[in-house]
């Protein structure tokens, strides 16, 4: 059977798409899991470890009691929204997972085998959809009729639009140093001389990598900045309503944000697919390997961003509402813009 | 397969029409203003059809300025409103007539 | 293709700016205006504006229309009431707007040879960079009016701030 060149494509494509969603889910499935049993061993306890060899089984076993539990919708909760915000929360997390590019370029048939859509302005399209996906949160806080729910996400609503502009603004410093919004040519850029010509190292800036840790932090609404969901103070926040699987897929949409988050910190300030070595390494000429081996790093980069996450919440306590605000208009917005005068000025002498 | 740069057009005006339509029939001012940033939107699509037609990126442009201006006004008139509501307890325009008679 | 997309699309807009005209509820508006404008987005890729695009995207979307969602769950609006106002206008309204429209497509549907149809064939190929030729301009040679902007914001910023703030 001969297929003509779109046919390939669309074949391609929809294989890549699958694939990339299925280890997606999976890697969320597994991040809860990680993220249970390092707290764990960090709060000097097991974590899970009843389901199957090291409770590596637990995900499933997770899994099956969220889908078996019964679904309950309150009787003045508006009913088309309550349902639609967590579809809307989960969709948006799993999407921006298309525009990154997770290996080196590797041609099949013309197609770029290690991104699903390889777009020149992919950067953009990334922050678009985080942006939309505050409309999920503020959706099922105002649906469920209850004013825990509702204090909850307008708590989070705030909070994702005021650090949306810190984390826009820090990354502009990477966006001059490569000049371009394509995320294969960020890392590009950084992958010359390995660890050295990282962003975060050679491209000095780490001070936009912190700017852009604290706003990924409080963009997840993860600890120190879980206020949404301040058990202490607002029951459960935006998803107090919510039980099966709609609670499950807002409980996946976080994970999955995280999984984003690291993968954008990956590419845009630790060199995304490139080894950390750089020439160091002789290049492989095994093509299998030469394909497998930046993935490797890149699974392990995001790996290492992860933990970073697991450590800051184990360590950390929760800010006070006001701190949060204040912290981000107030000192991660000049920051950041000090950051992309310093880093521009230094482009205009040197170029 | 090409489109024709006029249903582009018309349907800008399609949804520019609507958008004064429900100007003039919403009675909630935040609807209201909502129906301002559609006419704005049909508009842009208007400068972006045209963009493509002249093959100029001055269209585009014009599109990032009005797109500023909108998010500038959006501020404001929300602020306004939140002061409205404030003071008035109602979002109705019909009930915002203190400066009438 | 680029057929296939205007039609979907365009259609989705064209339905939800209508269901935004017939709710009553604030919200329910909000999110098929919201609908419009991710609509209106793909449209502005197709016609190879894909800046104006991830733009549109991310400041209608994602920032003023949520702006308008928050300020609704802020003030808890409720359904709106038909009052006397509404009815005036209902009959001057739809009358003057389906004028407008008439109007409109008259003039474009005469005209429409001269607009000629979409080309995407430079786009497509990558030998035109959106982006490039946009800051060009726009840092080059309208620097003025970009920097005019940026204070315009400033003081739209300033101008909320004080606003909202409640009196002592």
């Amino acid at each position: 059977m001969h297929l003509s060149d779109f046919q390939t494509f669309l074949l391609l494509s929809i294989l890549k798409i699958v694939v990339v969603l299925v280890i997606t889910l999976t890697a969320v499935a597994y991040t809860v899991l990680l993220e249970r049993k390092v707290l764990g061993r960090m709060q000097n306890r097991w974590g899970p470890s009843r389901v199957g060899p090291f409770g590596l089984l637990q995900p499933l076993a997770d899994g099956i009691k969220l889908f078996l539990k019964e679904d309950l919708t309150p009787l003045a909760a508006e009913k088309p929204l309550f349902l639609a915000a967590p579809v809307i929360a989960l969709t948006c997390a799993l999407i921006s997972i298309a525009v990154v590019p997770f290996g080196a370029v590797t041609k099949i048939a013309g197609v770029d085998m290690f991104a699903i859509a390889d777009v020149n302005i992919g950067l953009l399209v990334i922050l678009g959809i985080t942006s939309i996906g505050v409309y999920g949160i503020a959706l099922s806080g105002w649906s469920s009729n209850n004013k825990f729910a509702l204090l909850g996400s307008l708590r989070a609503t705030s909070q994702v639009i005021s650090y949306e502009l810190a984390l826009g603004l820090s990354l502009v410093g990477v966006v001059l140093r490569s000049g371009s919004l394509r995320l294969r040519d960020i890392v590009a850029v950084q992958s010359t001389h390995g660890l050295l010509s990282w962003n975060l190292f050679g491209g000095f800036q780490f001070v936009a990598f912190f700017i852009y840790l604290m706003a990924a932090y409080a963009e997840t609404n993860r600890a120190p900045f879980d206020l949404p969901e301040a058990e202490s103070e607002l029951v459960a926040g935006y998803h107090t309503e919510y039980s099966s699987m709609k609670f499950a897929m807002f409980f996946m949409a976080e994970y999955a944000n995280m999984i984003t988050v690291a993968c954008v910190a990956t590419l845009l300030f630790l060199g995304g697919p490139s080894s950390p070595f750089g020439s160091l390494l002789p290049t492989p000429s095994n093509s299998i390997l030469a394909a497998v081996l930046p993935i490797f790093w890149f699974v392990l980069k995001v790996f290492a961003f992860l933990m970073l996450y697991i450590w800051v919440r184990a360590t950390l306590p929760r800010f006070r509402y006001d701190q949060l605000m204040s912290f981000g208009w107030k000192f991660l917005l000049p920051v950041a813009m000090l950051n992309i005068i310093a880093t521009s000025l230094v482009l205009a002498l040197r170029g | 397969m090409t489109v024709p740069i006029a249903y582009y057009l018309i349907l800008a005006a399609i949804l520019f029409s609507i958008g004064v339509a429900s100007f003039l029939i919403k009675r909630n001012i935040i609807t209201i203003f909502m129906s301002i940033e559609l006419m704005l939107n049909a508009v842009n699509l208007t400068f972006v059809a045209f963009a493509h037609m002249w093959h100029q990126i001055t269209g585009q442009i014009f599109v990032f300025f009005v797109m500023v201006v909108a998010a500038a006004e959006a501020a404001v008139g929300l602020a306004i409103i939140i002061a409205i509501f404030r003071t008035r307890q109602t979002l109705n325009v019909d009930q915002v007539n203190l400066l009438k008679n | 293709m680029q057929l296939a997309l205007f039609i979907i699309f365009g259609l989705l807009a064209v339905a939800g700016a209508i269901n935004f005209l017939l709710q009553r509820h604030p919200i329910n508006s909000a999110l098929s205006l919201v609908v419009v404008m991710m609509s209106l987005a793909v449209l502005y890729w197709s016609l190879g504006a894909e800046f104006l695009a991830a733009a549109q995207v991310i400041v209608y979307s994602g920032a003023i229309m949520v702006l308008f969602v928050f300020v609704v769950m802020l003030l808890n609006a409720g359904e709106e009431e038909r009052t006397h106002g509404s009815r005036a206008a209902y009959f001057a309204g739809v009358p003057g707007a389906t004028a407008i429209f008439c109007l409109l497509s008259f003039v474009f549907l005469t005209n429409s040879k001269a607009f000629g149809s979409t080309d995407l064939t430079s786009h497509l190929t990558h030998t035109v960079n959106n982006i490039a030729e946009i800051s060009q301009v726009l840092f080059k040679d309208l620097l003025l009016p970009f920097e005019v902007t940026s204070i315009l914001i400033l003081v739209a910023i300033l101008g909320a701030v004080v606003l909202a703030r409640k009196e002592q």
